[in-house]
């Protein structure tokens, strides 16, 4: 099951980084930063259903669009 | 004189040359049991596995044997499998190059290595590289073989199908010969006549999938090079002769280089000599000496038809499927749907099984078909990605794959072609939950040594009762069938493929080495009941 209550232990902070992370980057290398991170993050969740579900709601928008 | 069939290819080898036959003269049509149409290795494993099993096989194609283009180049272990079972295999790995590691590159860096690691205890390798017209020369070798025994094999030479008339009880074809035209009947047709499949155009059978744009250049290159017998991939290579490039060993100092050249090229002029050595002298360095053997340039689809079986005439190859060549998927699979349909034809013409049997060729190779046309796609895919940001995608995965394991799982540059379990099949009988999941019903069995010999090699070319520990008739007969028994020992290479957790085991094994039915025990009831499944007859 994919959690979609919140679950970030330092909301703030983790917030903080990923922009700090891309802190200097051009666009282009900022992209390939965050497919990179994608997958890094796709592989430490490794369930394909709940990466199916994650797929599917960031394509909705987080459940908004119709 | 005209030549009323002309070669469209040049020949590797002649095998069967054209010779008049008495059916040319004949006042009305000859009538025969089986026409196959097309000597690829399809059409000619076809003709052999018919011949072999007693089926009065005659096969037309419009040459005289193998062409020169090598095309096809790793055969898989199931094909080989296969191949041995039909008295093929044998010079196919003498000739063959065996390999096991391939390397996987970026631009100018190693990602990483892999071992198709076979597991031990089975009679032939993973793979081998052999020229497609070698393969081709060693079937029909082995259709000679057949022959010299007495199999119904008989080959025609420079004799096109040009019009196949299907009738309910037969098929009536035009041939045209050098001289001249005659017609034939068929209560079986059979067309193996390729990709371009003239007898699917003939009739108005459509043949949809995706088209890929882009263009690869195959250079073939003899050498004395000391590069491994291993297989290399570069994703935008830093020699850039391409946006990706393969390197892969064949026999004879034969080297397979294949470039992606892209969608919008000047055919013609990539096909200059000048212009293939100046991208394989980036590849390979300089001072390389090496002579071009064979060059094409391919684009490919992956697409097949909606149905394998049309009435009497049936499809198998590519004529029926098609697959981009990363995975090595095409003659592999033709061979696979030989295997499945020889035996049900087989039993259909011996009046031992119902024509319906026929349908689950049609069922069990789309089912076999879509699988490697889902590989083959994702493999191209990810090799020519078809956005920026499935490119970017695709780049983000190399980048990972060079330090972190998990991001090669992804790399995909081919998935090697496995042979295909048919789960759901209607052929299919009882399973056992305490078995090994990879010898479940609908899957061909893994190979093992027994006692003096192969796994593979015991089993009949019928039906086959395969024991583990229980006791059972020694011979079954039942819907007209005599199914022999072969009683095995568990070593630990039967425990593992084949008993798992079950204290004994019974398996009900079909005529292609698939398994039909599986139980812990023997019971005349059970196993007669999943023979009359196996054979179409529920
Ligand atoms: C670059 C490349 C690399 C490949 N690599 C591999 C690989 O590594 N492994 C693999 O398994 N597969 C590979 N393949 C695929 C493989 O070559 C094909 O799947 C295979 O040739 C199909 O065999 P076939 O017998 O169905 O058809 P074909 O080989 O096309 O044979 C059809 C035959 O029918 C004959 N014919 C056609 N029309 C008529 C007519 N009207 N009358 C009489 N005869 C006719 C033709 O002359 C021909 O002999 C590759 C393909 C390409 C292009």
């Amino acid at each position: 099951m994919l959690i979609t209550t919140p679950n970030l232990t330092r909301p703030d902070e983790t917030y903080a980084a990923l922009i700090a992370t891309h802190e200097g980057l051009s666009e282009a290398e900022s992209h390939a930063l965050n497919a990179r991170l994608i997958l890094i993050l796709m592989n430490h969740i490794g369930d394909d259903a709940v990466l199916t579900e994650a797929m599917r709601l960031a394509r909705d928008k987080g459940g908004q669009a119709a | 004189m005209t030549d009323l069939v002309p070669e469209r290819y040049t020949l590797a080898f002649r095998l069967y040359p054209y010779a008049k036959s008495p059916d040319q003269e004949a006042a009305t049509p000859a009538r025969h049991k089986v026409i196959v149409v097309g000597g690829g290795p399809i059409g000619l494993a076809t003709a052999l596995d018919l011949g072999r099993r007693g089926v009065p096989v005659l096969l037309l194609d419009d040459h005289e044997g193998a062409g020169l283009g090598s095309r096809a180049l790793c055969f898989s272990k199931r094909t080989l499998e296969i191949c041995d079972r039909l008295g093929a295999a044998g010079p196919m790995l003498d000739k063959g190059v065996q390999w096991n590691v391939g390397k996987v590159f970026h631009d100018d860096r190693l990602l990483y290595e892999f071992n198709l690691l076979p597991e031990a205890g089975h009679a032939f390798p993973a793979f081998i590289n052999l020229q497609q017209p070698w393969f081709e020369k060693f079937m029909h070798d082995a259709i000679l073989d057949a022959q010299a025994e007495g199999a119904p094999i008989e080959l025609r030479g420079r004799n096109r199908v040009d019009a196949v008339i299907p009738a309910a009880d037969h098929v009536a074809l035009d041939v045209m010969t050098p001289d001249g035209p005659y017609r034939l009947e068929a209560d079986w047709l059979i067309a193996c006549d390729g990709a371009r499949s003239p007898l699917r155009g003939m009739m108005g059978l459509s043949f949809d999938g995706r088209v890929f744009e882009d263009n690869f250049l195959i250079a073939d290159v003899k050498m004395k090079a000391d590069f491994p017998t291993e297989r290399w991939f570069w994703f935008e290579p830093h020699f850039k002769s391409g946006d990706s490039a393969l390197l892969h060993k064949q026999p004879d100092d034969i080297w397979r280089i294949d470039f992606q050249l892209g969608w919008n090229i000047d055919r013609a002029k990539e096909l200059e000599p000048a212009n293939i050595r100046a991208r394989v002298d980036a590849m390979l360095g300089p001072g390389v000496e090496y002579e071009l053997d064979w060059c094409s340039i391919y684009t490919f689809q992956c697409r097949r038809m909606g149905r394998f079986r049309h009435g009497r005439v049936l499809f198998a190859g590519d004529s029926a499927h098609q697959v981009s060549p990363f995975g090595a998927r095409g003659a592999n699979s033709g061979i696979q749907d030989v295997d499945n349909l020889a035996w049900k034809l087989a039993l259909v013409l011996d009046g031992a099984a119902p024509e319906a049997l026929l349908d689950t060729y049609d069922s069990e190779r789309v089912h076999g078909a879509d699988e490697n046309i889902l590989n083959s796609t994702r493999a191209t895919d990810f090799i020519t990605p078809k956005t920026p940001v499935s490119k970017m995608l695709r780049n983000a995965v190399l980048e990972l794959a060079e330090t972190l394991p998990f991001a090669r799982t992804v790399v995909n540059s081919g998935r090697l072609s496995l042979p295909c379990t048919y789960d759901g099949s209607a052929l299919n009988g009882p399973d056992h939950a305490a078995m090994p999941a990879r010898t479940r019903p609908g899957s061909p069995c893994p190979d093992a040594p027994v006692a003096g010999g192969w796994l593979l090699n015991r089993l009949g070319r019928g039906f086959t009762l395969l024991t583990i520990g229980a006791p059972a008739p020694e011979v079954l007969t039942a819907h007209g069938l005599a199914v022999p028994r072969l009683a095995l020992d568990a070593t630990p290479e039967i425990r593992d493929r084949y008993l798992g957790d079950a204290e004994a085991a019974v398996y009900l094994i079909r005529p292609d080495q698939h398994v039909a039915a599986r139980w812990d025990h023997y019971s005349a009831g059970a196993v007669s009941d999943a023979l009359a499944r196996a054979i179409g007859k529920e």
